[in-house]
């Protein structure tokens, strides 16, 4: 850290004077008929108007979204850049893709791919718990937050932040594909977990258990954003703000920054866990590409396109992103990573609020989607 | 006893490439509070550098010296530029920087595998560096390994020597330890830093010439390395040089014994969770200057 570390302290006290709009009847309202808004846009419009194998892709982009959802609170709403959202994505999906192999395998028999490349006898130990929907389901949510609890108290409470954390968090995604990778007898190698057939005793081929796990996969999205709002209007939410905007002066304010910030990177674990474990039955597959260094700063990517610091921008920049991404690299492949390489640039550098800062500029929507266009970050 | 040597040198020699990327990534990040994820796309570029120049001159042995000159104006240019455009509108965002120099080096990685192809190239090495060196009581080095380690070492003792003795890197030294003190002393930090931009993203063209003795040369071949790179850095500690050269080495014999007593991918999980576990005894790193800020 070198003395030249952010703005001066006075450029955010005018910043500071809007007081919190948390209990005005009128947002909660507006809240109320955007979920309702969503939900039916949810379950009633889209499996009406888009086939089957849209629907099905429409599942897999809200898978993300989720992810996206966690990033917006851990980084626009925390600071903290996250750059290894895919390490917990992955814990998630492996968690469930274990269960669900084990499942098809039937008991006491082993995951085909095992006697392929591994030659095992048997299953290996640490595969055994996941035979279980007891372990594995909560293992997928559980599992994330655990190495996010880890990881996050280790480093937040000896100060590591800003970039610091950005690589630390990367490294770990880098680590874990390594790993993954390095040990194919046992999880999969470079392809992963494929070729998954039933969800719990339904087979997956079918279009209409694949219509349920869509509605599924919705339900928890539209969830995941309700305790997201709840999060981010409570006491906790503003904190996290604080801490975000200036550190050191919630720590000088009685507050443990450390705290707040590992229940931020802690809920965005939790979020990308679950995600990836109902990845697996959506997509069928979950493989160290989906996890790696690329695919986690990938999801930063659709957060920042929608916008940040808001509730709503993370969800629907990533699925816009990732919409684009498959509708423009079947066409023309080389073109969309000079795309994707432009929108890093143009939105991260000139719009850091995201698109939901162009809407909030003219509607003028309060302190919520105005955080992004200011200074974010104090003491990188 | 040679198996260990060779493990050791190998794992030395990984650390001379580690140091030569993150020479110029120390210099950037500790003087701008920047991460500049372009970094590893400019290393690509000075391999290709090598690569094209071998096209033109046929001597393995001419072309690599004249691409190691070349290779640093390449790629210091391309930083120079990147700077002029993009990072000099970000400093107060360091973590915003970082994103928008990943999107650069996606960029910057298609256009190679539109002029290059995506299949990676390989360059001849010159004769005098394909053999080994045999040292007393059976223990060998290979001359490319020698020639990067030399190679970085050079670049250590240049880069220190222009820190200590130029005005330039008198310059420098101001700038890490106090921006605004040294703006107001008058030294023009704004070509201050576009001046270090350009030795940094040099070294990395420097690191891609020595990389193509080592291996092929592809379009991704930077995002791999950046990150350990990077680690170097965030555990050596900002702002001086002597931590990124020990660290540099640290990681490289810690990878490389790592690997020989277990795998590659357990190797790479202990060097993770040793950083870790570094962190929490000096989370800024190795040797940092002592500043006034909070942080």
């Amino acid at each position: 850290m070198t003395a030249v570390a952010g703005p001066p302290v006075t450029d955010l006290a005018p910043d500071a004077s809007p007081p919190p709009t948390v209990r005005r009847p009128r947002p909660r309202l507006r809240a109320a008929a955007g979920f309702a808004l969503g939900a039916a846009l949810l379950f009633a419009v889209a499996p009406l108007v888009l086939s089957d194998f849209r629907l099905s892709l429409l599942a897999k982009y809200l898978c993300l979204a989720m992810v996206a959802v966690g990033i917006g609170i851990a980084w626009g709403r925390g600071g903290l850049l996250t750059l290894g959202q895919g390490v917990f994505f992955g814990l998630g999906g492996y968690a469930m893709a274990m269960h669900l192999k084990l499942a098809d395998a039937g008991p006491g028999q082993m995951p085909d791919f095992m006697q392929l490349y591994g030659q095992l006898d048997e299953l290996p130990l640490w595969w055994r718990p996941f035979a279980s929907p007891w372990f594995a389901l909560p293992a997928t949510v559980l599992l994330p937050m655990a190495v996010a609890f880890g990881l996050g108290s280790l480093v937040f409470r000896r100060r590591v932040r800003g970039a610091y954390f950005a690589i630390l968090s990367q490294a770990l995604a880098a680590a874990m594909v390594i790993l993954l990778v390095g040990q194919q007898g046992t999880t999969g190698g470079t392809n992963g977990l494929t070729d998954i057939q039933g969800f719990f005793g339904y087979d997956l081929d079918d279009p209409v258990n694949q219509r349920t796990v869509y509605f599924l996969i919705a339900a928890v999205l539209l969830a995941l954003l309700a305790l997201a709002r709840q999060l981010v209007q409570s006491r906790y939410g503003e904190l996290l703000v604080a801490v975000r905007d200036c550190e050191e002066r919630v720590r000088f304010l009685g507050y443990d920054p450390a705290t707040v910030k590992l229940v931020a990177y802690v809920t965005a674990a939790g979020m990308a866990g679950l995600a990836g474990a109902l990845f697996v039955p959506a997509v069928g597959i979950i493989s160290p590409a989906l996890i790696g260094i690329v695919p986690s700063i990938e999801f930063v990517i659709g957060v920042a396109v929608g916008g940040r610091a808001t509730l709503l921008g993370p969800v629907l920049g990533a699925v816009a992103v990732a919409w684009a991404r498959t509708a423009l690299s079947e066409r023309f492949p080389g073109t969309w990573t000079y795309l994707q390489g432009g929108l890093f640039v143009l939105v991260v550098a000139f719009l850091p609020g995201g698109l939901a800062s162009l809407l909030a500029r003219r509607n003028g929507l309060g302190p919520l989607a105005r955080l992004g266009r200011r200074r974010t970050e104090v003491a990188g | 006893m040679t198996v260990l040597f060779g493990q050791l040198f190998t794992g030395v020699s990984i650390g001379a490439v580690l140091l030569l990327i993150a020479l110029g990534l120390a210099l950037t990040f500790g003087q701008m509070n920047v991460i500049n994820m372009a970094h590893g796309e400019f290393i690509m570029a000075g391999a290709y550098t090598t690569y094209v120049l071998q096209q033109t001159i046929t001597g393995a042995g001419w072309s690599l010296l004249v691409a190691l000159p070349v290779a640093f104006v390449v790629a210091g240019t391309m930083g120079v530029l990147l700077e002029i455009l993009l990072i000099r509108r970000l400093y107060a965002r360091p973590l915003d920087t970082l994103l928008v120099t990943w999107g650069v080096s996606l960029i910057l990685q298609q256009l190679a595998r539109d002029i290059f192809g995506s299949p990676n190239v390989q360059t001849r090495a010159p004769e005098l560096l394909t053999g080994n060196i045999a040292l007393p009581g059976g223990l060998t080095v290979a001359n490319n390994r020698l020639f990067i380690l030399a190679l970085a070492l050079a670049a250590v003792v240049a880069l220190t020597l222009a820190l200590r003795l130029t005005s330039l890197g008198r310059r420098i030294r101001a700038v890490v330890q106090n921006r605004d003190l040294a703006a107001v002393s008058g030294i023009p930090i704004a070509r201050v830093d576009r001046t270090t931009f350009f030795v940094g993203s040099g070294l990395a063209g420097l690191a891609g010439v020595a990389l193509t003795l080592l291996g092929p040369i592809g379009p991704t071949m930077g995002t791999n390395l950046i990150i350990d790179a990077f680690l170097v850095v965030v555990v050596g500690g900002i702002g001086q040089l002597k931590g990124s050269v020990i660290v540099a080495f640290a990681l490289g014999v810690l990878q490389a014994t790592g690997e020989y007593l277990t795998t590659l991918s357990v190797a790479k999980v202990m060097v993770f969770v040793a950083i870790v576990a570094f962190l929490q005894w000096r989370p800024q790193g190795l040797f940092t200057l002592r500043t006034r800020s909070l942080a």
